[in-house]
């Protein structure tokens, strides 16, 4: 069903059959330190995530599709908004970036047989796991679950303001969760620096890896920050220190800062590994090289490095950081970020576009986070900020952004599912599932700007009757639907392409290492690579007398020009 | 490009208000106005910026499309191009920067005090203070409070908080700044109309998060002078006693019977 551009290569196997006589089954499961099994698992885990923390945005949007409505109570709303955020952030977003995708993919993309420390992955993926038990598991105790607000902020998370068994348990999931982050952090980078194949050196190696490489520097410098925040509260809550409370003498500010010198940064841990997928899925279905592959990684490294130096725009309405250096910083971050968006279009300019599944979920991603990306300027600046700060202007401006990342996200299972999996899905269902998904995200963030500027407060269960707020939270509401209708396509559509349509070594005519291996890879992935001489060696293989150019048509070495 | 952003910001200067609001009001303070007319310059130059970047991206999707089995020209490189796109943001960045700064610096800047008013926020109320008045206005979740200013005047805010953070957030006034426990945060509006603005705690502190609203009242001064006067000797008075028994809260859900400690 999809077009095989050019006679798939058949990497032939060594020899055929099972090279490591393992346990199966289950068991398999639980002991494997195969990279790409515990990937898979990182996947549908974050996956299921996913589902989770979607069912209680929908319950969220249900309550505040009338101004008094009572389908939850106060107390139920707090846990709800609360649970929705954390899902998503700790549980689903990061770990099916660097637990899922990256895991299953760079060791492929740079021609290693697995992660540097298989054992430590596994490791990464049983705290991952427990963590994000725990962390639900606040909904069976008595008081429920946390109920603060995916932030925390003290003192509302002390043991005065929250004393429930819930808020130990995001403490306790986060702190696990975090650990399995750090891991996969340490993990990625020695995979990275270390495995590389002979030939593979750092500017050959393909951007989803660079991105992950960034993404994973930025986790060894943010999570220990987090882990240390969370164990400080913790110790306010239990052990009688004064750490965040005005009555001991200690700072509930500082709270915030240790928070954002953690969340900022995440913010573009969970964005990198996306902006990676898209790179990755762009040329190949423009069947043109990335343009400005090297502006593109120093514009990661950019945002990386400013990543580390914007934690405060998220306290300028504490009136107590107001620096104009975190404004000038965070302005700033726009610059690589319009890099980014002009190679993505340079990549696109003139090649041949196939609007594949992943494709079009790419191309969505571009309007759905330019969306976010604008707003974003506008909240650099404190005046801005002032007003729109903690309304749904910021909701919305930051569900556009995790939305761009959904679909991302979405085109990168299209585009690498059938590599791990073997079998393709059905391109129709994921069509229509992208228009719903696509629609579904401007329907809901848009009314949501509105809202914002319209003065409507973030984590309110019930708003004034007078206002045209109503029409536009139903609206808002219509989205979500939507977007619930897009996941429910996807999970069908796992179940009807099961196992129907093989998807060879390459369908996309794909460029980087992991096309040119079977799929499903073998248990070390190669049993041979090709000559490894431009950040497309299989494109190279397939296509050698098509080089990527200088414009101009000057050969290119090593990304110079030759003249 | 960089002049074609530059022209209508310098429209927008002499213009004022004939350009579109971009979905934000100007407000009725004196710099709830200078951060709208900064609101829409943003405005201008995302709406430029973003239209490029649709079209170029739509242009490319429709007009670069796969006919058959080609293979492109393989254009990796294009360094003037990019150099570019990576000098004019940083202009444009710049520019937009500056622009804030002064905004932000007149916004945050003390000018004499007219009136100042304490305003304490608690789970889940506020309390309003007119120092040397003898007045106070303290209103909970079942009642909402009303802080009265005179328009014109330079009022003087000192925001504190008594447990949580909360955040003092009023948008007819495009403001909001957190009521941190154990910081005094301080700034000063100048209302240019008079009127009545429906205002709240945008940070959540808790269960009652939803309900914690209050009133803004800019009224003048001579009205301003007999409101304190017929509160002068009531001492600590129960918000809005007379005016607002029909129009008590806005928001209808379940109304707290305790204040605190039943969560």
């Amino acid at each position: 069903m999809t077009d095989v551009l050019d006679p798939p290569i058949v990497a032939q196997p060594a020899d055929h059959g099972q090279e490591h006589d393992g346990p199966t089954g289950i068991l398999k499961w639980l002991t494997t330190t195969d990279h790409k099994i515990i990937g898979m698992s990182y996947t549908v885990t974050s996956v299921i995530m996913m589902v989770i923390g979607g069912a209680f945005a929908e319950i969220i949007r249900a309550q505040l599709t009338s101004p008094s409505n009572n389908l939850v109570s106060l107390a139920q709303y707090n846990e709800l908004f609360t649970m929705h955020g954390s899902v998503m952030i700790y549980l689903f977003a990061g770990p099916f970036a660097f637990g899922g995708l990256a895991n299953m993919i760079v060791p492929i993309q740079i021609g290693a047989p697995d992660m540097a420390f298989p054992r430590l992955n596994a490791l990464s993926y049983w705290l991952y796991l427990t963590g994000s038990i725990t962390m639900l598991s606040g909904f069976f105790v008595a008081g429920g679950a946390a109920n603060f607000g995916w932030v925390a902020y003290a003192p509302l998370s002390n043991s005065i303001n929250t004393p429930g068994a819930g808020a130990d348990l995001w403490i306790g999931g986060l702190l696990l969760t975090g650990f399995s982050a750090i891991f996969t952090g340490v993990n990625l980078t020695a995979t990275i620096f270390y495995l590389r194949a002979p030939g593979m050196t750092m500017f050959r190696m393909p951007i989803f890896t660079w991105n992950m490489l960034v993404t994973a520097i930025l986790i060894l410098l943010a999570f220990p920050v987090l882990t240390a925040g969370l164990i400080m509260l913790y110790c306010d809550r239990h052990f009688g220190t004064h750490i965040f409370s005005v009555q001991g003498g200690g700072v509930p500010v500082l709270w915030q800062h240790i928070f954002w010198f953690w969340g900022h940064p995440e913010v573009y841990i969970l964005a990198l590994p996306f902006f990676g997928v898209v790179t990755e899925i762009i040329p190949v279905f423009s069947r043109k090289p990335v343009f400005g592959y090297k502006g593109m990684i120093f514009a990661t490294m950019t945002i990386g490095a400013l990543s580390l130096g914007v934690w405060a725009h998220h306290m300028f309405t504490t009136g107590v950081v107001l620096l104009p250096f975190f404004s000038i910083m965070s302005f700033l971050i726009a610059v690589p970020t319009g890099i980014k968006f002009f190679n993505w279009i340079g990549t696109m300019w003139r090649g041949e576009i196939w609007l594949s599944t992943a494709m079009l979920m790419a191309i969505g991603f571009l309007f759905t986070f330019l969306v976010g990306g604008i707003t974003g300027i506008y909240l650099a600046s404190p005046p801005i900020d002032f007003f729109t700060h903690d309304t749904y202007f910021v909701v919305a401006h930051f569900h556009s952004i995790v939305m761009a990342l959904v679909l991302g996200g979405m085109g990168g299972l299209y585009y690498w599912g059938p590599k791990i999996t073997g079998y393709l899905l059905n391109e129709t269902i994921g069509k229509i599932q992208f228009w719903f998904l696509f629609i579904g995200i401007q329907v809901f963030t848009l009314p949501m700007y509105l809202l914002g500027l319209r003065g409507m407060p973030r984590r309110v269960a019930g708003y004034p009757l007078h206002t045209s707020w109503e029409a536009l939270n139903q609206l808002a509401t219509v989205g979500a639907v939507l977007i619930g209708v897009s996941t429910v396509l996807f999970v069908v559509n796992i179940g009807y392409s099961w196992k129907k349509y093989p998807a060879g070594d390459n369908p996309w005519d794909g460029h980087t290492l992991e096309w040119f291996t079977t799929s499903p890879p073998p248990h070390h992935n190669f049993y041979r690579l090709p000559r490894i001489r431009s950040e497309r060696p299989t494109w190279d293989y397939n296509h050698p007398d098509r080089p990527a150019k200088y414009h101009g048509h000057h050969d290119i070495q090593d990304g110079v020009p030759v003249v | 490009m960089r002049r074609v952003v530059a022209l209508p910001i310098a429209a927008l200067a002499l213009a004022g208000c004939t350009v579109p609001t971009f979905g934000a009001a100007p407000g009725v303070t004196t710099s709830s106005r200078s951060v709208f007319h900064l609101w829409q310059g943003f405005s201008i130059g995302a709406a430029i910026v973003g239209s490029l970047v649709v079209v170029l991206i739509l242009w490319t999707v429709i007009f670069h499309r796969r006919q058959g089995d080609n293979i492109p020209e393989q254009t990796q490189y294009h360094i003037p191009l990019e150099l570019t796109y990576v000098i004019v943001p940083i202009f444009m960045v710049i520019g937009l920067f500056a622009w804030t700064m002064v905004v932000e610096n007149r916004e945050v800047a003390n000018p004499n005090t007219d009136v100042t008013i304490n305003v304490n926020a608690f789970q889940w109320g506020w309390k309003f203070t007119y120092p040397g008045q003898n007045v106070v206005v303290i209103g909970q979740t079942t009642e909402d409070p009303e802080m009265v200013m005179p328009v014109d005047e330079n009022v003087h805010i000192n925001l504190t908080s008594s447990d949580v953070i909360h955040s003092f957030y009023v948008h007819d006034f495009n403001f909001s700044r957190l009521a941190l426990p154990g910081v005094l945060n301080q700034f000063t509006f100048r209302a240019v109309n008079t009127g009545t603005y429906q205002s709240q705690c945008s940070e959540i502190c808790g269960l009652y998060h939803t309900l914690m609203v209050f009133r803004v009242k800019v009224v003048t001064r001579s009205q301003y002078e007999a409101w304190l006067a017929s509160r002068a000797n009531a001492g600590v008075a129960q918000a809005s006693r007379s005016a607002t028994n029909q129009q008590t809260s806005s928001i209808v859900p379940t109304k707290p019977t305790k204040s605190k400690g039943d969560n």
